[in-house]
């Protein structure tokens, strides 16, 4: 059966989400894969949401939020910039790919952006494969 | 064929078993020591940064953690390419007295004292630091205790944490002395000195004047004529923070001196599947199997074995010991397996001296603490003494200090090959065709093993006066011939 | 005496540890003739010589108290924690190893396979012509050894049986266990099962006596022999990274009275899925730059996040281990 990649996507509200919808209402077409989760801010996403996520079973995590300056809350998008290089560092440690987690910044106002970042992202996480990490936790209760 | 299980063997750090076979003349065939634990320290601390690893590698041992401490300390140093300040060392020296002082004192008490201050024969209900409270006075069991607390309260003074220190940084100590801690420590350490000298008198009263003993030392069957491994200094006295290392031949006669970057020279490690601890060897007499004498690749490294290595002891009370001990057994080098509880007992009055002396060392109060670091040149040896042996710590790092390669020999290993052998000569000498295998023979094997201080030295206390024990004698097929049960 | 309360029957195993945590019960220095009044040492392999057939022989719930330390590595390990469960009462999981796989957890970045050939093939000591390996089984002519098997896995206690207490620490402070010990035996009502007991809620920074200011932000993390430490600030500050924020308090700071910064071995505090993962998130907080680079930079100066964040606790953090 051929590879169906999951991939779960944490957008901020005010701008990636937004940003989201925006591809949706311009029918502009992109692959299915991804699971949208909305947060209020990028600066929201920690490490523990994204580790979560992949040993829930993810092939592949987006992060998104306001491009730097535009942050609703004035500097979350720092931060959540700041956890994910940091993060970047830890999964390649522990074994994880590191194109399996990838940060873009997506405005209001880009929904093709981010059909095409889904759309892209999507098709490496394919040729990657399934997230072996998903082996590891069935060995472990 | 029958066949004798011990599982687990207790009252050490760690685990381990023996088994021992049997041939059809009820004669003990063969036997052999296991170790079933293997944790992987060398694999792991990869990828850690360097100076982390004194921290790491002390929870190898939470009986010896400052011995892995110094070592790995010592180890970084040498990544580094620096030498400590003088301050420095002799701070980390100190706490390393401190630290020989608590382990060797509760060794001789819980787990020497009972077989001799009770007796080996006696009944195992007796056999434990409560039946020597028992014939020697609460007193002293307390006394026991107050040494061995305030030997830790130095330790958590020095080094912070008062099991797994964590002074050691590259390059020096994270910690000076203040003049009233100092103090401190001197009243302390006058008190190890007595302290050790009454251990001493204990045992000579206890033992040496006791002829029934001395003849178990002298003549039974606990003789294993190895090479002897220890630390000495420039004068080839013991030493156990620094020096380089000294190995005697079965005569005495010295074989080889080298320094801690040139181990793997003279140190090699043999693999048997049926232990997942190694057998470390004098590389250059080879790997010659379980045999001891002259031509043994073997050697071991034990109290005795730095008595044995050495020309003596740095300070003075402990080298009027060192010289009685020596008279008494009849000469130098001493083969006894048992004698390994007085050699232990010497260097704890060496221990205590040598605390002392730092104590009141005026550089021991100083505040260069740390060398200052260049260019990591990325390798490092260091070797300490342990309480149960020459310890080598082996690093590699990249250029930022990222260790790459960890390469270890503990203190115990060194002596996996001598322990297997004593343990059969023991058995040997003591199973006999016709003969019955009684609790008291059972006993009389693990004091082949318990000499060595295999790596736990804490046995204090906490013994509720009885030892149960399970011993089944079964045939090859399984069947069971004999039972004994000691609740 | 008449009217005595029976005393605790106590038993104290180690599985893959160090001894440290059956020190720090030895630890209890004068108090021991406070326990040995209140308790009876039935099973504690380092200082007793009851062997794991007399346990095997025990009825269950025999021991009312099992304090269980050691990492789960090995199938005797593994053996003897469904053994203690169904003979103790109360089966605690007793310092970092069993609570959180401890520092023997480190094994988890590794495979079985790799370890057994560093420790037994590479090292530059060994000399090994036929690259033997331990092996559970090995045939002699005398019949057959046998060891435990080695797992690839380091577990913690409670990723292999029921646990119902955790006290955590490497190794937990002798008072806190006095503390736990007393409780139990005065017939005090014990927490819900499952809890952490004999540690705080609260962080080690509550309890650190080290100098710090609202002003967090690091634009540099150096490694601690980089810097001179002034023994006064708190470590974070001065850019040397310390677990304290992530740790729970109960040690007494005795890593920082050393002037080494905390290694995280108590563990998380409470509400923690991820030992580590929120430590990342609190460094990565503090980072006080923008740009990609400069954050990128900083980030160079954290060697080891894996290493620095897990130290205790790799096998029970939310990825378990390396994926191989």
């Amino acid at each position: 059966m051929e590879f169906k990649p999951r991939i779960v996507a944490f957008l901020c509200n005010w701008c990636s989400y937004t940003g989201a919808d925006l591809a949706g209402t311009s029918r502009i077409e992109y692959k299915a894969n991804v699971r949208a989760i909305r947060l209020m801010c990028s600066g929201r996403i920690e490490p523990t949401l994204v580790l979560k996520a992949f040993t829930g079973g993810a092939d592949g995590v987006l992060l998104c939020g306001c491009h730097p300056g535009d942050c609703h809350y004035q500097e979350g998008n720092y931060r959540c910039l700041r956890r994910y290089l940091l993060l970047q560092k830890y999964i390649k440690q522990v074994g994880i790919e590191s194109e399996r987690l990838k940060l873009e910044w997506i405005s209001a106002s880009e929904g093709k952006q981010f059909a095409d970042l889904v759309n892209s992202f999507t098709e490496t996480i394919t040729g990657l494969g399934p997230c072996k990490i998903k082996e590891t936790i069935a060995i472990f209760k | 064929m029958k066949r004798i299980t011990i599982d687990p063997i207790t009252r050490l750090e760690g685990h381990g078993k023996i088994e021992i076979f049997l041939n059809d003349d009820g004669e003990v065939g063969n036997v052999y020591f296991q170790v079933p634990e293997l944790r992987g320290f060398e694999k792991f601390c990869e990828g850690r940064p360097v100076e982390e690893l004194p921290a790491i590698t002390a929870k190898i041992c939470g009986v010896c953690p400052g011995c892995h401490h110094m070592a790995s300390g010592k180890a970084v140093d040498a990544v580094f390419g620096v030498e400590p300040p003088p301050t420095a060392k002799k701070l980390r020296e100190l706490f390393y007295m401190a630290h020989f002082v608590h382990s060797h004192t509760a060794h001789f008490y819980a787990l020497a004292a009972p077989d001799f201050v009770v007796g080996p024969y006696s009944p195992p209900s007796k056999r434990n630091i409560l039946g020597v409270i028992e014939k020697v006075g609460k007193e002293i069991g307390t006394e026991v205790i107050k040494q061995r607390r305030i030997a830790q309260e130095i330790q958590a003074l020095l080094g912070g944490h008062q099991t797994f220190v964590v002074m050691n940084i590259p390059g020096g100590v994270r910690k000076g002395l203040t003049e009233k801690e100092r103090d401190d420590i001197v009243n302390k350490a006058k008190g190890f000195v007595g302290f050790a000298q009454f251990t001493l008198r204990l045992f000579e009263d206890v033992v040496l004047k006791n002829k029934e003993y001395v003849d178990i030392i002298l003549n039974g069957p606990y003789n294993l004529k190895l090479h002897s491994m220890g630390l000495v200094d420039a004068n080839n006295k013991v030493n156990f923070y620094d020096g380089k290392v000294r190995v005697v031949d079965t005569e005495g006669k010295e074989l080889y001196r080298y320094s801690p970057p040139e181990y793997l020279d003279y140190v090699a490690e043999h693999v048997e599947p049926w232990s997942y601890l190694k057998f470390p060897y004098l590389k250059k007499i080879g790997w010659k199997g379980f045999i001891d004498g002259q031509n043994s690749g073997l050697y071991h490294a034990t109290p005795l074995s730095r008595l044995n290595a050495s020309d003596g002891m740095a300070t003075p009370l402990a080298q009027i010991e060192y010289e009685r001990m020596y008279a008494t057994l009849g000469g130098k080098p001493v083969h006894a397996t048992l004698a390994m509880h007085w050699a232990r007992l010497v260097e704890l009055l060496y221990a205590s001296e040598r605390c002392l002396e730092l104590a009141l060392d005026p550089d021991i109060t100083g505040s260069e603490l740390r060398a200052p670091l260049g260019p990591i040149p990325g390798e490092g040896v260091g070797i300490v003494e342990a309480q149960r042996g020459t310890l080598t710590h082996h690093y590699r790092t990249d250029e930022k200090g990222i260790v790459t390669k960890v390469n270890l020999i503990v203190g115990t290993t060194n002596n996996h090959g001598a322990i297997s052998m004593s343990i059969k000569k023991a058995a040997e000498g003591l199973i006999k065709k016709g003969v019955e295998v009684t609790d008291g023979i059972l006993n009389m094997i693990e004091m082949a093993f318990r000499a060595y201080d295999p790596c736990f030295s804490c046995a204090t206390h906490c013994l509720p006066g009885q030892m149960p024990v399970i011993l089944e004698v079964r045939e090859a097929s399984g069947e069971l011939l004999q039972r004994l049960v000691r609740d | 005496m008449e009217g005595e309360k029976p005393k605790l029957k106590l038993a104290v195993y180690w599985a893959a540890a160090c001894g440290g945590c059956c020190v720090s019960v030895l630890d209890v220095h004068e108090k021991l003739f406070d326990v040995t009044a209140a308790a009876d040492l039935i099973f504690w392999p380092i200082a007793l010589d009851t062997k794991y057939a007399d346990v095997e022989k025990m009825p269950d719930k025999h021991i009312d108290l099992t304090l269980f330390n050691g990492a789960v590595r090995n199938s005797e390990n593994e053996h003897m924690a469904k053994l203690l469960r169904e003979k103790s009462k109360i089966l605690v999981a007793y310092g970092s190893c069993a609570h959180m796989g401890g520092i023997p957890g480190l094994a988890n970045f590794s495979t079985k396979e790799d370890l057994l050939n560093r420790v037994f093939g590479e090292s530059e000591s060994v000399i090994n012509p036929d690259n033997t390996r331990p092996l559970p089984e090995t045939e002699i002519n005398e019949g057959i050894l046998t060891i435990p098997r080695f797992y690839n896995d380091v577990r913690s206690l409670s990723q292999v049986v029921d646990v119902d207490y955790f006290i955590p620490g490497c190794p937990p402070q002798t008072e806190r266990l006095v503390e736990v010990f007393t409780a139990i035996v005065s017939g005090a009502e014990l927490p819900p099962k499952g809890s952490v007991i004999g540690a705080e809620i609260k962080a080690q920074c509550e309890e650190c006596t080290r100098v710090k200011s609202e002003n967090k932000k690091i634009r540099k993390f150096y490694r601690p022999w980089e810097i001179s430490d002034d023994g006064i600030t708190c470590f974070l500050e001065q850019g040397v990274i310390c677990m304290g924020p992530a740790t729970r308090a109960g040690c007494g700071h005795r890593c920082i009275s050393g002037n080494a910064p905390c290694r995280g071995c108590y563990g998380p505090p409470p509400g923690a899925a991820d030992p580590g993962a929120k430590m990342m998130s609190a460094i990565a907080s503090i980072i006080d730059e923008k740009e990609p680079e400069e954050i990128s930079r900083v980030i160079e100066d954290i060697p080891d996040p894996a290493g620095y964040f897990y130290r205790f606790s790799l096998p029970v953090s939310l990825i378990r281990r390396k994926v191989q």
